[in-house]
């Protein structure tokens, strides 16, 4: 078997921390390295507990021994307001950074929908767009590529417990660089999206609702057929993703209604927006690793 | 109660609260027929958007049959004296829908959130405020927590910049005494210079009673719609608010008969049915729902065979919130598919 592709992480606050306990398990991905910013950090302290080289000095911290430690892939879970030179400073060591951020400031990557795409086009900075939008472009893709799709809608309910400060700040960014991506990935030519959040106890697990509108008339079949393959996709890294109700076909009008349950490493399980991405982010990587094992990729090269 | 000589800013909501009872329908001509004759009676306050607010065009919420732009324009092109306001729910509406706004001359910026949530204004509360618009924090449901909780959410707003915050009673669940201490709390833990306002829905027949409740405990600004149009029950009917208040020597500056007039030539002859407390609207007072999943519940009800009280008292129940009507089918498909009828 090929070795794993070595990882760091930068952030350790509760999205890094999930993201190291799936890294952890991966065939295909081995983290060493928690790169932090503050010495007193109860996600440093876990991560050196887990045998990983850790840094309190930022990236910076590690920059000068990344290298010789092998460190292929990092995974950004700061902010947007530090990645862009987090990404340039890996990025000169030879990494390729995944961006749990909105920064996106690379392509987006949306695995199942996107991943081929992604890979075609060597890059050394891919986005993973946002929570909501991790949920819901798969399904607007299941229905886009049956047919096309002039409008695409999603919402996303999420529990107040699980929309940290940096989302509450900048709520537009996400509703802005959702209803981007339903387009650009989702393949809708028209894309709204809206978040919801809501504080009931105990906190509910993350919801969301998916309407297209079609150009034709919708062909029933290959839509439910569509969207069962997709689902079945974003299980394979996501086993708490669920169509509840749907598809539900209304003239042009395609709903389909999706529970999101975390796998409940870090995170706690009604958190699936979260769980989500750090799955979507770790599957991202394990597909560059694979990649890279097959000396078809290289981060280093430009 | 004694409420004479009090100032109280009017504020109408039958083209924004009453979009939701219209289906998102009404037209401009019909739009601009109520706010010239609002603007006659001497209405000081008119709100125009969405029934969700700027931005809310959706399948969620239901498209509107002209934008909020065309809205806002034929609306602020026609009225001489009355200012506009427009209503913003992030999430849904995003800042570039509030300068949207701005340019086209809007005074007020009224910003709603979850009144659990107010740390997701700062953004739109801040431009509003720089950008020397009348700014609202618009607190919704809350029934939901107690008066000291909505303090807290309260300061933060007003730390954003918001001038004046509004204590929102969107499932129109409250009682008078829960209204009282509300506002009573507010107003005294709130900076002297930041108003105090009220916005009620009429599901227990009590917005007038709580209208009158809220100016007695400090509310300067009130919500209400000529004839009740707006969500659930409607908002506190205004013409009969007017009476009530003149009778009581408040000052209020509306012409009541001008009032009366717009509610009974222009207003009531536009609603597709009655504004009414039905079984379905009392449900929502009494379960504390939102008051626009009224008419989700009764659509549910129609296409799927399950009692639109069930749904309302299940989605109360669950606590949802504002903007959630997504959930409305989807339980709907629930309790179908439990009750064997798909």
């Amino acid at each position: 078997m090929a070795e794993k592709i070595r990882a760091a992480i930068i952030g350790p606050g509760n999205i890094g921390t999930d993201l190291l306990m799936k890294a952890a398990r991966s065939a295909l991905i081995e983290p060493i390295w928690m790169v932090g910013v503050d010495p007193d950090s109860p996600g440093l302290a876990r991560a050196s507990e887990m045998g990983l080289k850790v840094t309190a000095e930022g990236v910076a911290g590690m920059l000068p021994e990344m290298r010789a430690d092998g460190v292929q892939i990092c995974f950004d879970a700061t902010s947007a307001y530090v990645h862009a030179e987090n990404s340039r400073m890996v990025n000169g060591e030879g990494a390729l950074m995944i961006d749990l951020t909105p920064a996106a400031i690379g392509p987006y990557c949306v695995p199942p929908v996107n991943q081929r795409q992604v890979l075609s086009a060597p890059c050394r900075n891919v986005n993973m767009v946002t929570c909501g939008g991790q949920a819901t472009i798969p399904m607007v893709a299941a229905v886009s590529r049956v047919q096309s799709v002039s409008y695409g809608e999603i919402v996303a309910t999420v529990s107040s417990r699980s929309v940290g400060p940096g989302t509450r700040k900048n709520i537009d960014e996400f509703t802005r660089t959702t209803a981007g991506a339903v387009e650009s990935i989702g393949g809708a030519r028209q894309g709204k999206a809206i978040i919801v959040i809501n504080p009931a106890e105990p906190p509910l697990i993350m919801r969301d609702t998916i309407h297209c509108l079609t150009d034709e008339e919708p062909d029933q079949q290959a839509i439910r057929e569509s969207v069962e393959a997709m689902v079945a996709e974003v299980q394979r890294y996501v086993p708490g993703y669920r169509l509840k109700n749907g598809p539900v076909f209304d003239g042009n009008r395609v709903s389909l209604f999706m529970e999101v349950e975390g796998l409940g490493d870090f995170l706690p399980r009604y958190a699936g927006n979260l769980d989500i991405m750090t799955a979507a982010a770790l599957r991202t990587a394990e597909m560059f690793a694979e990649e890279i094992q097959a000396g078809r990729y290289s981060p280093a090269a430009d | 109660m004694n409420l004479s000589g009090k100032k109280v800013v009017l504020h109408d909501m039958c083209l924004r609260d009453g979009m939701h009872a219209k289906r998102h329908q009404i037209t401009l001509e019909q739009m601009v027929d109520i706010a010239t004759g609002l603007d006659e009676a001497g209405m000081p306050l008119i709100e125009v958007t969405h029934g969700d607010g700027l931005g809310g065009s959706s399948v969620n919420y239901g498209f509107p049959a002209h934008t909020d732009e065309e809205y806002l324009k034929a609306v602020i092109g026609a009225v001489k004296n009355a200012k506009i306001s427009a209503l913003l729910l992030p999430g849904i509406g995003t800042v570039d829908h509030l300068k949207m706004a701005a340019d086209l001359g809007v005074n007020t910026i009224r910003v709603a959130t979850h009144c659990t949530e107010a740390d997701v204004s700062e953004q739109h509360i801040g431009m509003a405020s720089e950008m020397g618009l009348d700014t609202v924090g618009f607190l919704m449901m809350t029934h939901m927590i107690e008066p000291e909780e909505i303090v807290v959410q309260a300061r933060l707003m007003e730390s954003y910049g918001a001038n004046c915050i509004y204590c929102t009673d969107s499932a129109g669940y409250l009682l008078p005494d829960q209204v009282q201490s509300r506002i009573e709390l507010l107003r005294r833990e709130l900076k002297p210079e930041t108003e105090i306002g009220f916005h009620a829905h009429h599901n227990l027949s009590l917005g007038v009673m709580n209208s009158l409740v809220a100016i007695e405990a400090g509310a300067g600004r009130i919500d209400g719609s000529v004839a009740g149009l707006g969500a659930g029950a409607g908002n506190t009917p205004l013409e009969v608010l007017v009476a009530v208040l003149d009778r009581m020597g408040a000052d209020h500056g509306i012409d009541l008969y001008r009032i009366m007039d717009v509610a009974e030539e222009r207003v009531t002859p536009i609603m597709d049915s009655p504004i009414r407390i039905d079984r379905d609207s009392l449900t929502l007072g009494y379960a504390g729902v939102y008051s626009s999943f009224l008419l989700f519940a009764k659509r549910a009800q129609q296409k799927y065979g399950v009692s639109s009280r069930d749904i309302l008292v299940e989605l109360g129940r669950r606590r949802t919130v504002g903007g959630q009507e997504d959930m409305i089918e989807d339980l709907a498909l629930d309790m179908a598919r439990e009750q064997g009828l798909i």
